[in-house]
């Protein structure tokens, strides 16, 4: 049986406590006023300002934009500026919030496709993809709480369920069928339950295979996994236009699902290899061997290329069309948020390409580690740039806000992960494929 | 040079993997392994070098790239620019998301190609060469183990028909 060491546990404490000062600094420090929203970015200086002081076009983006762009008069973009800068401590909690509820869904993704596949190399790693997996209990109420303080109007991340601006915004109240608020609720809601219930109930089924005198769990688990791989196609997708294309009413990608799945899968995949590591250097999972790391490695490779597949389809086609109201995400992202934009398709892409192509370097520990802290990073920076541009525009910084949101979910990612692996002995006994997975050589 | 080997049949992978690690532990020099399919870890077990195929591909997909930019860039920007899509027809970079699904077409294009060449010149293999596998069988369902006899015969013998060899010949060989 593990147990979580004192370390690990008062490092967690120490980022959630780090963290939080970080996130309550971002939303005290956040102006109350138009005018010292003024202030604000007066004293920053002027790196973001070329066009302050004369009217602006709008690029569609932001609270308070009606149809597609205007001209704004000054005191409309103070107001804008202030709803953005407003904006930001939520949307810097939100990104946090949601990229490690991600991690722990993509990671769900990858373990259902194990058992609906019957895979016969992963069973060692089963209950370290069901620790981390347990985090979308809290991480899912998380996102959960946030989307409801969204629909009470604490926050105006979804501009969409401000009753005003669709009030002048037909092309919203086109979509105001399908994007309101309760429905966006129960939406969620039923996403939330039906992936929390799966896990939850594969996992008992799980434990309660070793302590079983036949198979009858193991095949009830395939079963369920092959039904939730398809609920999980769907509501995946759905979800990312919920809860990250909405963000942005006006704009939309037919591919946005599978984009936001690859990110998710790579980012859990990753964690899997990290923690599995992690375990086999404070000496457990004895029986995992080089070459579970190696297969691990090599969906971290592949996954990576898959992403960039569909970040560049995306691109491409938008890039090549150009037709306005979908250039506009593009246009937006390369002007105001060029660094992070290049940056994290480098860390993303070229990164893993490199340091992960070679055969011999997907078995060196340590260099998995650092390929998964460079992805890890990389994914968050892409959740980050479909997030920020839409709720805070201009206004984004790498600040305490931000940092301090990674730092505190990132603190209770790992307290809450390592608990569950505590809660179980980390290597099944009574799954059929057990000694395969032992003897996994490639 | 001629020279006698001594063959040794099995018809069964795993026999054979067993045979092999018994006659490299003899510290016997196994000539060459025929086989109807891939037998995985066989390279191995057999002792023999790790591939450098690897080190190959990545380097003709290298010149597959470089391939692939040059001629885009005489192409479609320098010999007869090209409007793509309205952007500016002069600029290589400017354009180059479009150039994007030729450079990755191309550079697996190369890698595939010219590492299926190097394998084939690599395994001495060419349009119309005889083939060199000493049995027909070895492309059914039978594998041969092939040992040079260096005035050992009968002690090879003991050892293979050891092995579950189901059937052992004494050959003349031309060995390269």
């Amino acid at each position: 049986m593990y147990t979580v060491s004192n370390r690990l546990k008062i490092g967690a404490i120490i980022l959630m406590v780090v963290g939080a000062l970080g996130i309550v600094s971002g939303f005290l420090s956040a102006p109350s006023t138009v005018a010292e929203a003024k202030e604000m970015v007066a004293s920053h200086g002027d790196g973001h300002g070329d066009g302050h002081g004369e009217t602006v076009v709008d690029e569609g983006h932001g609270s308070y934009t009606e149809e597609g762009g205007h001209a704004m008069t000054e005191a409309e973009h103070d107001e804008h500026v202030f709803h953005q800068l407003q904006n930001k401590p939520w949307a810097a909690l939100y990104v946090g919030a949601f990229f490690f509820f991600m991690i722990a869904l993509g990671a769900l993704a990858f373990y259902a496709i194990q058992r609906a596949a019957q895979a016969g190399w992963s069973p060692l790693l089963f209950r370290v993809m069901e620790g981390i997996t347990s985090y979308i209990v809290p991480g899912g109420i998380i996102v959960f709480v946030i989307l409801v303080l969204s629909v009470m109007h604490m926050n105006h991340l979804f501009v969409w369920m401000d009753a005003d601006v669709v009030a002048h915004d037909a092309l919203l109240q086109g979509k105001a069928g399908y994007l309101n608020p309760t429905f966006f609720l129960i939406r969620a809601a039923i996403f939330l339950a039906g992936w929390i219930g799966y896990r939850e109930y594969s996992r008992k089924l799980s434990l309660a295979q070793d302590d079983s005198n036949d198979d009858s769990n193991f095949k009830m688990n395939f079963r369920i996994s092959a039904a939730f791989l398809v609920f999980y196609l769907i509501s995946e997708s759905i979800m990312s236009w919920d809860w990250i294309m909405s963000v942005d009413p006006h704009w939309f990608s037919t591919l946005f699902g599978w984009y936001v799945f690859a990110s998710m899968f790579v980012s859990g995949i990753t964690v899997i290899a990290m923690v599995t590591i992690y375990l086999k250097s404070k000496g457990h999972l004895e029986q995992v061997n080089d070459s579970h790391i190696h297969d691990l490695a090599k969906f971290m490779f592949g996954i990576s290329i898959f992403w960039t597949y569909l970040w560049f389809s995306q691109f491409m086609l938008i890039w090549y069309a150009n037709i306005p109201e979908e250039v506009t995400y593009y246009v937006t992202r390369i002007e105001d948020y060029n660094l992070p934009f290049f940056a994290m398709v480098a860390m993303n892409f070229l990164f893993p390409v490199l340091l992960l192509m070679n055969s011999d370097y997907k078995r060196i520990n340590w260099f998995v580690i650092m390929a998964g802290i460079v992805i890890l990073a990389g994914h968050y920076m892409d959740i980050f740039n479909m997030i920020m541009p839409s709720t805070v525009g201009k206004q984004w910084h790498i600040g305490i806000p931000e940092i301090g949101a990674v730092l505190f979910f990132a603190g209770l990612f790992v307290f809450w992960i390592f608990r569950a692996l505590a809660s179980a002995p980390l290597q099944p006994t009574r799954n059929p494929f057990i000694e395969e997975s032992k003897h996994f050589h490639y | 040079m001629a020279s006698k080997v001594i063959q040794a049949y099995y018809n069964d992978d795993d026999i054979l993997m067993h045979a092999v690690k018994k006659v490299k532990a003899a510290k016997h020099h196994i000539e060459e392994v025929y086989c109807p399919f891939p037998v995985h870890g066989l390279d191995k077990a057999m002792g023999l070098a790790p591939t450098r195929i690897a080190i190959t591909s990545f380097l003709y997909g290298c010149v597959g790239l470089t391939v692939a930019i040059v001629m885009m860039n005489y192409i479609m920007i320098e010999d007869w620019p090209q409007d793509i899509g309205g952007k500016p027809s002069f600029s290589y970079i400017e354009n180059m998301p479009a150039f994007v699904p030729i450079m990755f077409e191309l550079t697996v294009f190369f890698a595939a190609h010219l590492m299926v060449i190097t394998f084939y010149l690599r395994s001495r293999l060419w349009p119309f060469k005889k083939a060199e596998n000493p049995d027909v069988r070895t492309t059914d369902d039978h594998f041969v183990m092939e040992i040079e006899i260096h005035d050992n015969e009968s002690e090879l013998k003991n050892l293979l028909s050891d092995t579950g060899a189901v059937e052992i010949n004494i050959a003349e060989k031309n060995l390269h």
